[in-house]
């Protein structure tokens, strides 16, 4: 099959990246990286405990302190700043949440206070000597024992489930009624985990005395970001600037540093408007950043025909969002963007609660609220299967949405826009020697060993309609999503790009001059991206950003149509340059750099048509004044308000699909699982640069395998972090991770320009491939794998009944 | 209390260059490097050792930077990746890393590239384990690992074929 986009000169093709070179060389240049005169360091004072009253704040020791300039408290912020906005409704709403701790610390590591001083080592001795007088109180670190409300996080609200909402669709009575088979399923369990970017969050910042507050920062949604700053500090949006640079991985967990921006917007007023540093440490990071959503499944039932294919769920979802809603409650409907995964089920009904614990608030980390939901799916899936006697990949073939039927409206009215599981499913199988590997695992079997094979099958659902919020709060006046881009012709013919995305890594600078130099028929390297985000540059929206796998649809497609805006501006010039027709020109690479051709040996370069509008406008026609060669372009996918009444409507423009095989063994005397093969399908409609795309498969299987296997935020009934270094962590190293054997499928999307699919999250695959795995190995113990976090310790615990396995029953109805 | 604490004088040759410098007895190695002579390309990540973005050599051996003194490397010989190229000309290491997408955000890039160069030093045609167990030390969050394994092996390849250091 030729791949679509096969004729094309530079999409499609595996360029080197022009980030490249600077990364490669160490002149990256990352918020750490920032020294400006005069500036000040920010160091926080924060909570031992996971719950506890302040009962007052001794800072004068620290101030004392030669080099230290000011001690801020919580309580004091709080008399300058407004408590963040609440996107969800009462009792979420009622919510106080300021940037640092007033009157309470609801998580370890939450900020007290904040030393400013003459250096960060002053800083640091500074906070030691801040003296917090604590009261504790019982810490709730599970969503089940939120749920009592026996001890109150936000007693403001009134209660821990801020949260709660009945999602149903399509008959589930009737086909409960009408199954062959009802399962029913005991608790299962999403872990807390991060993908904990290499760099921590940074902000420098000065207040200046004519009210411009300047932010150089890796949040990776400023737009998001400051519209909760702006009303929090009392200024117009049009005061606050955000940039940012090289920002060393976000994968969502930056989106909520804003509490910390503003601290330092703060500090640095306190100060004289000097500027401000903050640099946290990977023990802040790891306590008090952002944790990716936990999850737990309760009363799950599910509804199957006589050939197995499910016909309904219905079951009762806790999510764990941690001690602040600085992301929640749009987790709360996220998950429904791909709520009958890649099946045929019609009928679900999920009663979702979101709670409050003590624990560091939720960041939508990567595959956000969508993974936890597609875990979930999959272990439905493999939990009946295996008790149907039904092997894992007829049970997917049985239930799979066929390609036949895409585009395909889901029971919530998503619509997924292309796709073929069934044929991923057979490249995957031939990827890994399906059939060679069920031998040994038999021959393994016979010699006592404990060998599985799983299969994930997950979406990477991308390009969000923030109209689902409204299914949460029907008040809110969000909805659609949009992205800008700006092309200009500089004075002297240089093509300059800007972006309103933030790229971590994701190579956006390369794949926009792919784009351009295809669409202007010349060499990417005459293309120049403008590194990191501006708002300077005003090449923004409301909803730009790097966040929810768009880039490809939004930010390209933005790209595409400043391009097509430029085109025609350059047409016109040229024409009335050369004396012909706009037809009559050809967009190439001259001779002299980029340029466009008429009749005969005619031409004229882009630096002469710059001359004409920048320095030379008294040679043009009236008619040309209007030219800028600097055109803006919003991109805004088509979509509608969902209806909220019945929580329906097109949730996501694209649904990229990754299909993992992972084969384990479980070692008999040490739990530990072992990966001893793994293999990755991916489709994500046309690829605009294959290199990219593998490498970001790649780090999403890496980051899906470390959490499935390695780490996890683990808290102690205290709320003590036990995780809170890397050594506790334990991210995937080179050590642990298999080599991957990778195939790409490209079914192109119809609702993108190029055909694209964002897919840069992943869907979180290898979570539910090595739970499968994990459970076929163990089957012969009577070991259902409930839990997505499986260490050998976890295993271990689960043989010996220490960890049960989740209760499954099993009803036949009738012949 | 930190205006009070005496500055010790070290000298120290950084990518063939010397410094003399009075520091902080405290003052981190790496924070010598970032602060003291600007060279931003060594990172921090995790302040413990365990992620190896702070990855430097000193004397031909890779050290961790962020759990060491700057007076420990006191009469020693540096190298940082600022000191990798030879101007423009990339090192073998630094263009396969870019040939092989063995990069994405960049943060640990330089650790990465330290430690695959201190491999390469003593062992000129490692196989995949060898190079995963010299790497163990510096964590990726973006790639998985696999390019960069495969972007050791390809500057092994052109550094035996140039003779290359």
């Amino acid at each position: 099959m030729t791949p679509p986009g096969g004729d094309k000169k530079w999409v499609g093709k595996p360029l080197r990246r022009k980030e490249d070179d600077r990364l490669v060389r160490g002149r990256g240049k990352f918020v750490d990286d920032y020294e400006m005169a005069g500036m000040r360091y920010l160091h926080f004072v924060r909570s031992p405990f996971g719950h506890a009253r302040i009962r007052g704040i001794d800072a004068s020791a620290a101030e004392n302190l030669p080099g230290v300039e000011a001690v801020l408290t919580g309580a004091e912020l709080a008399e300058t700043v407004q408590p963040f906005m609440q996107i969800g409704p009462d009792p979420g709403a009622k919510l106080l949440d300021y940037p640092m701790a007033v009157g309470k610390v609801r998580y370890q590591g939450e900020p007290v206070a904040a030393v400013i001083a003459a250096s960060r080592m002053v800083a640091e001795d500074a906070a030691e000597l801040v003296e917090v007088d604590y009261e504790p109180l019982p810490a709730v670190i599970d969503a089940e024992t939120a749920l009592l409300d026996e001890t109150l996080l936000h007693e403001e609200a009134g209660t821990n489930a801020i949260y709660g909402d009945r999602f149903e669709w399509g008959e589930v009575d009737r086909a409960f009624e009408e199954a062959a088979t009802v399962v029913s399923i005991g608790r299962l369990h999403f872990h807390r985990f991060s993908s904990t970017p290499l760099e921590n969050n940074g902000v420098v910042c000065r207040w200046e005395p004519d009210g411009k507050i300047y932010f150089v920062c890796n949040n990776s949604f400023p737009t998001f970001g400051i519209q909760f700053l702006a009303p929090a500090l009392g200024v117009a949006l049009e005061q606050i600037h955000v940039q940012t640079h090289d920002i060393g991985g976000s994968f969502g967990i930056k989106i909520t540093n804003y509490p910390q921006m503003a601290v330092c917007a703060l500090a640095s007023r306190r100060v004289g408007g000097r500027p401000v540093k903050w640099v946290e440490t990977r023990t802040e990071h790891l306590q008090g950043s952002g944790h990716g959503n936990e999850r737990t499944y309760l009363d799950t039932r599910v509804a199957l025909d006589a050939d197995g294919v499910i016909t309904a769920i219905s079951s009762r979802h806790l999510d764990d969002c941690g001690a602040y809603l600085r992301y929640e409650p749009l987790g709360c409907v996220i998950w429904s963007q791909v709520v009958c995964a890649t099946y045929r089920l019609r009928n679900l009904r999920i009663d979702f609660q979101q709670l409050v614990t003590n624990k560091c608030p939720t960041a939508p980390n990567r595959g956000y609220s969508r993974l936890q939901h597609l875990w979930f799916m999959e272990r439905v899936l493999d939990i009946c299967g295996h008790r149907l006697g039904i092997p894992a990949d007829e049970m997917r073939l049985r239930n799979y949405v066929r390609p036949d039927e895409m585009p395909y409206t889901t029971p919530n009215g998503c619509v997924y826009d292309s796709g073929d599981y069934p044929a991923m499913l057979a490249r995957a199988k031939e990827l890994i020697g399906w059939d060679t590997w069920r031998a040994k695992q038999r021959e393994a079997r016979e010699a006592g060993r404990w060998v599985g094979i799983g299969i994930g099958t997950t979406l990477d659902s991308g390009t969000n309609n923030f109209g689902q919020s409204r299914i949460l709060n029907r008040f809110l006046p969000f909805s659609g999503n949009s992205e800008a881009a700006n092309i200009k012709i500089d004075i002297d013919g240089q093509i300059v790009v800007s972006l309103g995305s933030v790229p971590q890594g994701q190579g956006h600078e390369t794949t926009t001059a792919q784009v351009v130099a295809e669409e202007l028929g010349i060499h990417p390297d005459r293309v120049r991206v403008r590194t990191g985000f501006n708002t300077e540059w005003n090449t923004y929206t409301g909803h730009s950003g790097t966040y929810a796998s768009q880039f490809a649809v939004t930010g390209l497609s933005a790209v595409h149509g400043a391009v097509g805006k430029l085109k025609k501006e350059l047409a016109r010039l040229a024409a009335f340059r050369l004396g012909c027709g706009e037809d009559q020109l050809s967009f190439e690479e001259g001779e002299e750099g980029p340029c466009l051709k008429g009749p005969g040996d005619a031409s004229v370069n882009y630096w002469g048509l710059a001359n004409l509008v920048n320095v030379n406008n008294a040679e043009l026609p009236q008619e040309l004044r209007e030219l800028t060669l600097n055109c803006r372009y919003i991109y805004v996918p088509p979509f509608e308000v969902p209806d909220v009444e019945k929580k329906y409507g097109n949730l996501t423009l694209t649904y990229a699909a990754q299909l993992h095989v992972a084969v384990v063994e479980v070692d008999r005397r040490t739990c530990q699982a072992r990966i001893l093969d793994y293999a990755v399908v991916d489709d994500c409609g046309t690829v605009i640069n294959p290199v990219v795309v593998e490498g970001q498969v790649h780090g999403a299987a890496a980051h899906g395998i470390g959490a499935a296997l390695y780490e996890t935020c683990a808290y102690d009934p205290e709320g003590n972090l036990m995780t809170s270094t890397f050594s506790d962590y334990c991210p995937i190293t080179a050590i642990n991770m298999p080599s991957l054997r990778c195939a790409n499928m490209q079914t192109p999307s119809p609702f993108s320009f190029n055909g694209a699919k964002g897919m840069g999250e992943g869907g979180g695959a290898p979570l539910h491939a090595l739970s499968a795995a994990l459970q076929d190995a163990l089957l012969s113990e009577g070991v259902i794998v409930g839990d997505s976090h499986n260490p050998p310790d976890a295993i271990f615990q689960t043989l010996r009944g220490m960890r049960p396995s989740p209760r499954v029953e099993v009803e036949r109805r009738g012949a | 209390m930190a205006d009070e604490i005496p500055r010790i004088e070290i000298e120290v040759e950084v990518n063939g260059r010397s410094y003399r410098r009075e520091v902080e007895p405290r003052l981190l190695l790496v924070d010598f490097v970032r602060q003291e002579l600007g060279l931003t390309g060594t990172h921090v990540g995790c302040e413990s050792s365990y992620c190896g973005a702070c990855t430097v050599l000193l004397n031909g051996a890779s050290v961790k930077s962020c759990t060491m003194f700057a007076v420990q490397a006191d009469g020693g010989r540096l190298e940082t990746v600022e000191g990798l190229a030879d101007g423009e000309r990339l090192h073998p290491l630094q263009q396969a890393f870019s040939d092989c997408h063995g990069l994405q955000c960049g943060y640990c890039t330089p650790g990465l590239l330290m430690s695959a160069r201190y491999l390469l030093s003593r062992n000129p045609d490692p196989d995949e384990e060898e190079i995963r167990k010299a790497i163990a030390g510096n964590l990726c969050r973006c790639t998985g690992y696999q390019n960069v394994i495969a972007a050791v092996r390809q500057a092994a390849a052109t550094m035996r074929k140039e003779g290359a250091e």
